[in-house]
């Protein structure tokens, strides 16, 4: 059973609807015993991270989280709360990579400025991992995002905006990617059922 | 590196597709669902669906119609026309919308900008602005370009990013189906602000889209009739684009 964590963040509808398409039966739920039974865990999230990571605290899913042994992967702000840190309110996450969160400065090497947040198609490079089996270097991905991941040892992906951010993490079990490979055509298509196809 | 987006926008009436010359003598392109997956599968990087119902029923309509968009396209569309309330918004976005346009609506209510941006985020608001030259000076124009408004363009368009919108979609009715180009020098303004700024009206050829995403120094190009048409099919605009050194996704 796939398990998608419902923890009242809003749009958990572009995931499922993602899954449908795929042709994989999931079910919505923010309950840790259903979770612990799972036998794939995808953890969403759009919105704040602080008030994201209290939501998850409400319902004891931060604990939880950590202690699958399932493949798990985290969204957007998902995978930010899989991280030690977030700049975004200030928040402590559940500690599963490696890195901190930080907003993104948007400085050139070249001096100017660009955008925050980074919304758009960008190219994924260093991929690592089946989850981007079979996609080349420099496919293109859709983010939406003010925050971003710093590189560390379980970068598994990376993109560059003014500076070079985690793409995509791993460790063990546990992924987790900044853009949205449920918003990111055939592309992003092949990420989820790279994830779908992951042996437990 | 971070491409420049290719946008077709779908006029919707009804749950059809539509397309207004000078939002006038309205014709039917195909259906909207079909019509936004083949763009999609041609490289569109987004879709905008505006919904120019006039009735109550013809909304209702169309939020089945996102619903039914969001469970088939795989990449981000934002949906537009008549939203005038949180509980507008929210309705798009329980339907499956990734982003959701507010033109008069924020005109006559600018507040409606901050309530949605802080219920759903700044990345779900579009503030979708429509603007005629007046004396020389950019006039906001609500009710398709219709009624021009006390608001000036730039400081409108900063007020509405100041409020959480998290981009500016910018459409100039003196150039809006005309196929004569976007008034770049007006964009290249715009693209001042901190959110991404895309052109909207007047595309007739790629080398209109080349100028503004380059001169005009737009984020994004989003056209309709030269895509319903087929007059410039999107793979093609894209290679030509790419032949001038503008970064795109292939």
């Amino acid at each position: 059973m796939i398990a998608v964590v419902d923890y009242a963040t809003g749009n958990l509808r572009s995931v499922a609807d993602a899954l449908h398409r795929a042709g994989a039966e999931f079910t919505l739920t923010a309950d840790p015993a259903l979770l612990r039974t799972a036998d794939r865990v995808i953890l969403p999230g759009v919105g704040e991270a602080s008030s994201a990571m209290a939501k998850l605290r409400e319902r004891g899913l931060d604990a939880v989280i950590p202690t699958l042994s399932c493949p798990v992967l985290g969204i957007c702000i998902g995978m930010q709360l899989m991280c030690l840190t977030s700049e975004e309110g200030d928040a402590r996450c559940m500690g599963i990579f490696p890195t901190h969160v930080r907003r993104l400065a948007g400085d050139t090497p070249e001096g100017g400025r660009l955008k925050v947040p980074h919304v758009g198609w960008n190219t994924i490079e260093g991929l690592q991992t089946p989850l981007f089996e079979g996609l080349p270097e420099e496919s293109f991905v859709y983010y939406v995002h003010s925050y971003a991941a710093e590189l560390c040892p379980a970068t598994i992906a990376t993109t560059r905006y003014g500076e070079a951010f985690s793409a995509a993490l791993a460790r063990d079990n546990f992924f987790g990617t900044q853009f949205h490979p449920e918003k990111s055509g055939p592309t992003g298509a092949r990420i989820i059922q790279n994830f779908l196809n992951l042996r437990p | 590196m971070l491409a420049k987006r290719i946008i077709p926008c779908l006029d919707i009436r009804d749950g059809q597709t539509v397309k207004g010359i000078h939002f006038e003598g309205l014709r039917q392109v195909g259906d909207p669902v079909e019509l936004g997956a083949k763009y999609a599968a041609e490289g569109a990087d987004e879709l905008v669906y505006l919904d120019i119902s006039a009735t109550h029923e013809g909304r209702r309509t169309f939020t089945d119609l996102v619903a039914r968009i969001a469970a088939r396209i795989d990449i981000p569309f934002t949906v537009g026309g008549g939203i005038a309330s949180v509980d507008d918004a929210g309705r798009l976005l329980d339907a499956g919308a990734d982003k959701i346009t507010l033109n008069s609506a924020a005109v006559r209510e600018p507040a409606l900008i901050d309530a949605i941006a802080s219920k759903y985020g700044s990345q779900f608001v579009v503030a979708a602005i429509d603007a005629r030259t007046v004396d020389g000076r950019w006039v906001v124009t609500t009710h398709g370009g219709r009624r021009p408004t006390e608001r000036e363009l730039f400081t409108w368009a900063r007020e509405a990013v100041e409020r959480g919108a998290g981009e500016i979609l910018f459409t100039s009715m003196d150039h809006d189906g005309t196929k004569n180009g976007y008034p770049c020098e007006t964009f290249a303004r715009l693209a001042e602000l901190p959110v991404p700024i895309i052109a909207s009206g007047g595309a007739g050829t790629a080398d209109h889209i080349a100028d503004v995403l380059t001169l005009g120094k737009a984020d994004a190009a989003l056209a309709a009739s030269i895509f319903h048409y087929n007059e410039i099919p999107i793979p093609v605009l894209k290679q030509e684009l790419k032949q001038r050194g503008i970064a795109v996704r292939l």
